[in-house]
């Protein structure tokens, strides 16, 4: 947008603090090529000061005087209760995902007003949902208790090495588990609205676009429209999987991440199409409750993560039970007369095609951001031309000043829950609460819950390499068998963990990678201490708790370059 | 084996003396056949069968009776030990380090006396061996009360993980964490099982999370009787009059006759310095509790004698500490090293029903230490994702941190009482020792969905 050629006399509010002030001559800066700031004078019932062709205008805390408005000076003013300018709300969020939550909850603490628009738009399948987001819905909560339940089924198999007698057959009902989750993450749904409620934020169920840079056409399933008006935007719609349409059939008979959670009926023998953390987590849990899967990946696994850590994990999975079609894609999709699907694929190792039944098809194929419907070039919030994702800086700004972003839908950002919410809090207290912390974006743990959990920090060991150079680097590591195994004699082969540190005097400690039990309860403390700066040797320093696995970090002494045994032995 | 790296001439003597019941064990000491190992099996025994109970719930269908084989689980655990006992043996082998399963005795400076277990009594035959320096670390054994049946009647957790019978209706004695995980998983195998409590729960250990131990495990199925002390132990009807009271006003509960199948004794544990000649070295050991104190290199007062684990005085009775310690003394010994055990925040875990992990002060040592007003303790109830479905308890897990205000928020003592309490506390152990402050542990990303999060 170029500037507009015209003088401007800007009347300012003297309830305005200095911050609102230097926003004021901010944007005034971008859009006009001359203009005065003047304190306001007499002006308080909102009339204009004689000054020709100018147009005037006065910035204040309390309501603005019909006419008198121009939407791009209505800037964050700090402090009371009601919005600034003409706009209904200081806040409005576009998604109800973790971090739309989180930004709306901790901007309603200052006092603000604010509203949270939501709305699922039902898969290709039907599948709809309610408020919280994918993570509540289709993503953490739902796949964590799957994934339980097929970590149980394992700890019925151990207990009886322990000496609990129980009468075969044992066998797992699909419906029994789905209707709990569901029911569990219903209450999560209703949580959340009773939080909003409770914060005073307003919560509205429509699919929101852009009509212009401060207001926001709410559209509900039936089409009818409501226009919502705010100071400030959060764009947190999050991402939606991908299907791949180039595939015959894809679309009609394939299933996602966003149907499995909610199928009211076993799923049956199954293929997960996909190497992504979803694929190989859904993958592992559909196999430990008993059901018929295989995986196909074309390339490598879990991408983006420690390939040595990532085979180790496959490796598992084979063990356990799930069947890999390694190095192939599928090409049709095809149903049968008795409703199973005949899937087509072509093996790049063999040059053949090969082809197989399944009573489902999943794609996890990856995801992409939910920015189709929301209408941003009107507005000119840029995106990513390959991503699609939204661009935004360290401040979580978009193009647009006052339009913000936060979670899945961002550019660069990890796609986790807990980053989505960390940056929508510290958003919201930049925005409202005088704070100018940015969010850390380094070393963020995650885990990935396949049967054999795989927990991690920091950088991954080519990452590292790369970054330093092999010579610069050392790599601790270690084979061990959780106790627990040993009486379940069960197979521990991939039980493993390596400490990637840098090499030089203070050895500072780059990455941390555990592939066993409860990984996630092991890495989480260990992130802190990265954060502090954590070295080798005062993790060395750090005395273990036996018997555990994570003591074993604190044992780690057998590096990759000295070829020796890494495996642990005894106590 | 540490010293044995170091191309030292080096021999171990272990030798087990059977307990009042007549059992003994291999090598690999407490931890091994009579501690961590077998204690942290038998939990994961109890935790399997709420697992089976729970799995109900995530879909899993099987027999509605579901019964514990006690013998299955111990001849399990005592093979698995029993691979330990033949590990150790292998690996001292290999090292050239001299084993034998004597019993050592200083008879003189620099000289035990080796009395090996398959000697003949009669001949009276012993070896005398000499060595420049030596190593004590023979560690701690249950104390028995004292009272009229102890030996005859009751057994202590020497006994109870190699038991060739099931224990039955228990009565555990003491507050110890030994007491209480014992009863612990006991219970969860599906016993009736009782716990006598002197005064208070854990002692040491942060009383309000001790307490919140206790009603756990009070809520879980085990009986409590507080403020009580056994008098006498014998067999059914010599029972009568058997409990003696306090407290006056607890006078009414004393005509309650237990029927007790097995009584466990749990009233601390004693050093085993008495009987192997420190006397006659000049090694001064404390009178009252029989342990050694040494400086902070190990070293006793007898400048070639060192000490490590569990005999040591004001020093942590774990695992991971003796070896620590073991190993850094012989570094030091022999490899030039400098380093000195850091006894400074170690992080410990009980295995409870509910576990309990800390690391660093509890609340009341901090209030002591600093005074209230310069701490800070942040503490939530947090309700595990995998118990929501199964509803389970949903406000009994917690977690707390206690920071020094004065000292930029740092924090200085950390507790959680949950499920994996061990896992969890480790990295923040290591967090606590590279100076964690309030801050950094704000600005650090949870893993979702977690506990430690």
């Amino acid at each position: 947008m170029g500037k507009t050629h015209s003088s401007l006399l800007i009347s300012v509010s003297t309830r305005l603090n200095d911050q609102a002030c230097e926003n004021v001559q901010e944007r005034a800066e971008w859009h006009y090529t001359d203009f005065v700031l003047s304190p306001e004078d007499g002006g308080s019932d909102g009339k204009a000061l004689a000054c020709g062709p100018a147009q005037c205008f006065i910035v204040s805390c309390e309501t603005q005087p019909e006419g008198w408005r121009h939407p791009s000076f209505t800037g964050p003013a700090g402090g009371t209760a009601a919005a600034t300018g003409k706009n209904e709300y200081d806040l409005l969020v576009i998604g109800g995902g973790s971090g739309g939550l989180a930004c709306a909850k901790e901007a309603a603490q200052f006092g603000r007003k604010v509203a949270v628009l939501d709305y699922v738009e039902p898969s290709p399948q039907g599948t709809k949902w309610g408020l919280g987001g994918t993570c509540v819905n289709v993503g953490c909560i739902p796949k964590k208790l799957m994934h339980q339940a097929a970590l149980l089924g394992s700890a019925l198999k151990d207990a009886q090495h322990y000496g609990w007698n129980i009468a075969q057959p044992v066998h797992h009902t699909w419906s029994v588990m789905a209707q709990a989750v569901q029911n569990y993450v219903k209450s999560l749904n209703w949580g959340h609205r009773v939080q909003l409620q409770d914060k005073k934020v307003k919560y509205f169920n429509l699919k929101g676009s852009f009509s212009d840079s401060h207001t926001i056409r709410g559209l509900t399933k039936a089409g009818k429209e409501t226009i919502v008006t705010a100071e400030n935007i959060v764009i947190a719609t999050g991402g939606r999987p991908k299907y791949p349409t180039h595939v015959a059939g894809a679309l009609e008979y394939g299933i996602t991440s966003d149907d499995l959670f909610w199928l009211k009926e076993s799923p049956g023998k199954t293929l997960v199409v996909g190497a992504s953390y979803v694929s190989l987590e859904c993958a592992g849990f559909l196999t430990g409750i008993g059901l018929d899967t295989t995986v196909m990946m074309r390339s490598i696994p879990l991408r983006g993560f420690d390939q040595q850590m990532a085979s180790l994990v496959t490796e598992h999975m084979e063990s356990y039970g799930t069947k890999f079609l390694k190095r192939c894609f599928p090409t049709t999709v095809e149903k049968l007369e008795n409703n199973r699907l005949q899937v087509t694929w072509k093996n790049t190792d063999l040059g053949t095609e090969e082809t197989d039944s399944f009573d489902t098809v999943m794609w996890a194929v990856g995801r992409a951001p939910d920015t189709e419907t929301l209408n941003l070039e009107t507005v000119g919030v840029k995106t990513n031309s390959e991503t699609g994702k939204i661009i935004v800086d360290a401040s979580e700004a978009t193009s647009v000043p006052h339009i913000y972003a936060v979670g899945d839908i961002t550019e660069g950002r990890p796609e986790l829950t807990p980053t989505a919410i960390a940056a929508g809090k510290l958003l919201a207290q930049r925005l409202f609460g005088q704070s100018s912390e940015l969010m850390d974006y380094d070393n963020v743990p995650t885990t990935v819950f396949t049967p054999l959990e795989y927990g991690c920090v920091g950088l991954s060991e080519e990452a590292a390499v790369q970054c330093y150079g092999s010579d610069n680097i050392e790599v601790y590591h270690a084979y061990y068998k959780p106790l627990e195994f040993t009486v379940a004699e069960r197979d521990a082969s991939q039980c493993y963990m390596k400490m990637v540190c840098l090499r030089e005097r203070e050895q500072r400690i780059l990455g941390l990678h555990f592939i066993g039990p409860n990984a996630g309860e092991v890495i989480q403390g260990f992130a802190l201490g990265i954060k502090c700066g954590a070295t080798y040797p005062q993790l060395m320093k750090t005395i273990g708790i036996h018997p555990t696995c994570a003591e074993e970090i604190t044992k780690l002494h057998i590096t990759k370059r000295s070829g020796l045994d890494a495996t642990v032995t005894g106590c | 084996q540490e010293a044995a790296k170091y191309e030292k001439k080096v021999m171990v003597l272990d030798f087990v003396t059977a307990t009042p019941l007549g059992n003994s064990w291999g090598l690999g000491g407490t931890c091994v056949n009579v501690g961590c190992i077998p204690k942290k099996l038998m939990h994961q025994a109890a935790l399997l069968g709420q697992a089976l109970q729970d799995s109900r719930k995530f879909g899993w269908q099987f027999t509605e009776e579901v019964k514990h084989n006690w013998m299955t689980m111990t001849e399990s655990v005592q093979n698995y030990i029993g691979s330990l006992n033949w590990g150790y043996r292998v690996a001292l082998r290999e090292k050239k380090v001299t084993y034998e399963n004597a019993y050592g005795e200083f008879v003189g400076p620099h000289t035990v006396k080796v009395l090996p277990s398959h000697v003949c009594w009669v001949f009276l035959l012993y070896f005398l061996n000499r060595a420049e320096r030596f190593l004590i670390a023979t560690g701690e054994r249950p104390r028995y009360l004292g009272i009229p049946g102890d030996k005859e009647y009751c057994i202590s957790s020497d006994d109870l993980f190699s038991l060739p019978y099931c224990p039955g209706k228990t009565l555990v004695v003491g507050a110890s964490y030994v007491a209480l995980e014992c009863a612990g998983f006991l219970v969860g195998l599906g016993l009736d099982v009782t716990v006598m409590v002197r005064s208070i729960l854990l002692r040491g250990f942060d009383q309000d999370i001790a307490n919140k131990i206790g009603e756990y495990m009070e809520e879980h199925g085990i009986n409590f009787i507080r403020e009580f002390v056994p008098i006498k132990v014998g067999s059914k009807w010599e029972l009568h009059d058997t409990l003696k009271t306090i407290k006056l006003q607890c006078a009414g509960v004393a005509s309650n006759r237990k029927k007790c199948m097995h009584k466990k004794n749990w009233f601390g544990r004693d050093a085993c310095t008495r009987k192997i000649g420190l006397d006659k070295v000049g090694v001064k050991i404390n009178e009252k509790t029989g342990k050694i104190p040494v400086n902070d290199e190990e070293q006793t007062n007898v400048p070639y004698i060192y000490a490590v684990g569990d005999i040591l005085q004001d020093k942590l009775e774990l695992t991971p500490v003796a070896i620590q310690a073991g190993r850094l003394l012989v570094q030091r010994l022999y490899a030039g090293a400098t380093c000195k055990c850091d006894y400074v925040n170690v992080p410990t875990t009980v295995f409870t029903p509910l576990e309990y992990g800390a690391c660093g002060y509890s609340e009341e040592t901090a209030v002591e230490k600093f005074g209230e007003e310069n701490i800070e303790v942040y503490h939530s109830h947090f309700w595990p994702l995998e118990w929501t479905v199964p509803s389970r308890d949903n406000n009994k897990c917690y977690a707390k941190i206690i920071c020094n205000i004065q000292d930029n928020e740092r924090v200085i003592g950390f507790h959680v009482l949950g499920p994996n309490a061990g896992e969890v506390t480790q990295g923040f152990a290591a967090a606590i020792k590279c100076g964690l402050t309030k801050e950094q542990l704000d600005s650090t990303i949870g893993i979702h969905p977690v506990c430690a999060e």
